[in-house]
């Protein structure tokens, strides 16, 4: 049995922040979830994913966020309690659906998370996503550890059902993958199916029906502003003149750094937990019983700014203050450390920090940037067009672990800015220059919003060469399925859809079909496609490796060595290809034999034919 | 009750996010207040993995600069780069056997004597407790069980209120029976060295 399907309330487990919300949600009776992984939000799909296995949970990873919005809007409006889950930036794919979700509204209730990655740990911008919930007037909660985090998602469905509105539960990276403890509560039994009620004049959003819905939505979120006001997750602690307010993984460090300050009778700190509508009521009383007032908040200057028109609007002047104190700027997270010296220099108390250690006799330390796998289907696929088109080409790339095709030796990612853009970019590229261009992009992100770039560049007829960097899984966030994958190893019924004819009926005419391990008839593959004038499509398939050892589809291979008497070191190997398997020994290549998976694209690379299989 | 902030450094792989999760579970099952914070996702292809724990009255899931109590290092380099994690006041047990990042095979920097990190280490932090870690684990006969050997030498090293019983009844919960014995092993010669 799934360790979050334990019928045991009152138990206390350590959990993984997002393992917290998937609990929440089926203890809250959820019974219909959808997806598109994206870091820090991916533990929560593949809990469920689990759990539908074993229960009546339906659950799906949709091609992308906008689609899982809409798939989980449909079953929400028909009475189903529904939970949609994706990072800050698939927020913005799913933003279409978002908008006007709002308007309808939902029967059953729906959570949708929405994980933020401040620091950009994974993430290719570190946009605030709480501007959505203002931009779409539906209420927002945000957490401050794993309990509420469990706690708020069962809250969060009873409060959507009552208002009728999706609700957003916005998480961090921090508390996303934090482990602490949470107690269990009571599961409710999975509703398999509804009844959808026509009321064409509500859900059809033709411009007459959502005038009145606008207003509508206003209403409810006057509704929502009451409850705000009136709930618990919003709160004042302590009732000192030294006003600080906190929301999300930051309300810790501001707890922590009031205990470490000894200064607990002379704050009181607003706590935002249920932080959109923003409780008026509370922030007006906070104001009044506070001289100064602190804001901690990650990111954008948002709480701040409300507090400053609520303080405006009600004839405060009190001095109200965030971002610009010690070291509270707009970028990346926030750190104990960085909050408590904040806080003691806001309010004028003395303490000492922890005194740093002198480092300066450390010398420059080499870099530990993260790297394809050994034996990783795309270093051979980089090489082999690399080859080709060598480095006056434009390589517009994508997001996967293939992204880290920027780094050197490859160095072959030229523009990135969001999922499927390496595909649409490319066509503003082939056109604006005389560059060759070649796009790279993962199967899982084809699927996700490649396609329409394709469309977009037949029927354009624009010319250059994508490549679909086909290893069988959504491998960077942790070896998802999606609708090109063969899901039968893993015992999934899922209908697989094939790329290649995918392709074809777009109507790209010039196709490969390649194996990366075989570097020559991918060299002449990429050849051939350079000569062609048109959109060339190859399609490199080969199994990520780490995937296919989780899923028993490896095919064990004789690892490498180097022939050190064949050797001239010329270190083709090491300078092309930079596998983790290979490192110095001395001034001599040695391939460590248990991270090599006999891929033998080293082999086929070294001019001297120095690199054998070990004899069994 | 005495709050302690531990960080755990370590490369991809080398199992440091099991360690910190188990060390968690040990403290839960003491009703010692604890959160553990782990770093997910892209950082885990070959790159650095850190993760804390923090035991006691505190919140705050990860440590600033210089708060670290125990700096827990899987790779030389890697606990003399996280280094500014530590105070004076700070004891790092740290494992010994390298393992170049593949940036010093394409002669991008040079990597560091292990020697020499180990010095810079002992010149600094209060108490330096140096093992080779994957020595130990090659003679109990299972590679991965480094996370182990390091459980064992920080549980030895007595800087947390957590006692080599507590932490085998959740190692015994929670590992694969053919991976047992060996783990045990692995956390007793760790705790010994420690001593």
């Amino acid at each position: 049995m799934h360790k979050l399907l334990r019928d045991t309330p009152g138990e206390e487990m350590l959990l993984l922040g997002n393992e917290a919300i998937a609990r929440g949600a089926l203890e809250a009776g959820v019974s219909f979830t959808t997806c598109y992984p994206g870091t820090p939000s991916s533990e929560i799909p593949e809990n469920f994913f689990k759990i539908s296995r074993e229960t009546d949970l339906y659950f799906e990873y949709s091609t992308n966020e906008k689609v899982a919005m809409e798939v989980a809007a449909g079953a929400a409006v028909s009475g189903l309690r529904t939970m949609v889950t994706m990072k800050h930036v698939g927020l913005n794919v799913a933003a279409d659906p978002l908008m006007t979700l709002a308007y309808v509204g939902v029967r059953g209730g729906m959570v949708i998370i929405n994980a933020d990655d401040p620091s950009l740990f994974s993430s290719q911008n570190e946009q605030d996503n709480r501007y959505y919930a203002r931009l779409s007037g539906l209420p927002m909660l945000e957490p401050t550890n794993t309990q509420e985090m469990k706690d708020m998602t069962v809250a969060a469905f009873d409060l959507s059902e009552e208002l009728q509105l999706p609700v957003i539960i916005r998480t961090t990276t921090r508390l996303a993958h934090i482990r602490g403890p949470v107690v269990l509560g009571e599961l409710k039994p999975i509703k398999t199916s509804a009844h959808f009620q026509k009321k064409p004049f509500h859900f059809v959003t033709v411009p007459a029906v959502s005038r009145n819905l606008h207003k509508l939505l206003l209403e409810r979120y006057d509704q929502a502003s009451e409850k705000s006001d009136s709930g618990s997750y919003n709160q004042i602690i302590g009732d000192g003149k030294w006003g600080i307010v906190a929301n999300g993984v930051s309300f810790n460090y501001v707890s922590d750094a009031v205990s470490d300050l000894g200064i607990k009778d002379k704050v009181s700190i607003l706590k935002l937990g249920f932080s959109w509508p923003m409780p008026q009521d509370l922030c007006i009383r906070f104001l009044k019983q506070v001289d100064k007032v602190l804001v901690i908040e990650e990111l954008e200057p948002i709480n701040e700014n409300e507090l400053k028109a609520i303080a405006q609007e009600n004839g405060i002047l009190i001095p109200i203050k965030g971002k610009g104190v010690g070291a509270l700027s707009r970028l990346y997270e926030y750190d104990p450390g960085m909050v408590r010296k904040a806080v003691a220099q806001y309010f004028g108390v003395d303490y000492t920090p922890y005194e740093m250690l002198d480092m300066s006799d450390i010398p420059q330390l080499p870099g530990r940037p993260p790297n394809l796998c050994a034996g990783c289907p795309h270093r051979a696929t980089y090489y082999a067009v690399k080859q080709v088109y060598g480095t006056d080409a434009i390589y517009p790339t994508d997001i996967g672990c293939y992204t880290l095709g920027v780094l050197p030796p490859i160095s072959m990612a030229d523009f990135v800015i969001c999922m499927g853009s390496s595909v649409s970019s490319g066509c503003g590229f082939s056109k604006a220059t005389d560059q060759k261009v070649v796009s790279f992009i993962g199967d899982s992100t084809f699927f996700h919003s490649g396609i329409t770039g394709l469309v977009n560049a037949v029927h354009n007829n624009h010319k250059f060469t994508l490549v679909i960097l086909d290893n069988g899984t959504t491998a960077m966030t942790g070896h998802q399925i999606h609708p090109g994958v063969d899901t039968a190893p893993m015992g999934i019924e899922r209908t697989r859809i094939s790329i290649e004819n995918l392709v074809r009926g777009i109507g790209v005419e010039d196709i490969h079909v390649v194996k990366p391990f075989k570097l020559k008839k991918t060299m002449e593959a990429v050849k051939s496609a350079m000569e062609y004038d048109g959109i060339s499509v190859i399609i490199s398939q080969e199994l990520c490796p780490l995937f296919a050892k989780a899923t028993g589809q490896f095919k064990k291979a004789r690892p490498f060595y180097i022939n050190h008497s064949k050797c001239k070191n010329h270190r083709d190997c090491i300078n092309l290809l930079a596998c983790p398997a290979m490192y110095l020994d001395g001034d001599r290549v040695v391939i460590d034999k248990n991270l090599c998976i006999g891929c033998s694209v080293c082999a086929q690379v070294c001019p001297e034919n120095a690199i054998l299989p070990l004899k069994a | 009750m005495e709050t302690k902030r531990l960080v755990f450094i370590g490369v991809g792989g080398q199992g440091n996010l099991l360690a910190s999760r188990l060390l968690g579970e040990a403290a839960l099952s003491m009703k010692i207040p604890t959160v553990v914070s782990e770093i997910h996702g892209m950082a885990q292809r070959g790159g650095i993995v850190e993760s804390a724990v923090l035991l006691g009255d505190v919140t705050s899931p990860i440590v600033s600069n210089a708060e670290a109590d125990v700096l827990i290092g899987f790779e030389p380099l890697e606990t003399l780069r996280a280094l500014g994690k530590c105070n004076k006041d700070t004891v790092v047990i740290t494992n010994t056997h390298a393992l170049p990042p593949f940036t010093v095979a394409i002669g991008q920097g040079a990597y560091p004597p292990v020697e020499e990190s180990l010095r810079l280490i002992r010149s600094k932090a209060k108490k330096v407790i140096a093992l080779d870690g994957n020595a130990i684990a090659e003679a109990v006969g299972n590679p991965l069980a480094l996370n182990m050997v390091m459980l064992g030498a920080l549980i030895g090293s007595g800087t947390i209120p957590i006692g080599a019983k507590e932490m085998k009844k959740v190692l015994s919960t929670s590992t694969k029976k053919a991976f047992l014995e060996s783990n045990l092993k692995a956390f007793d010669m760790g705790m010994e060295k420690a001593n």
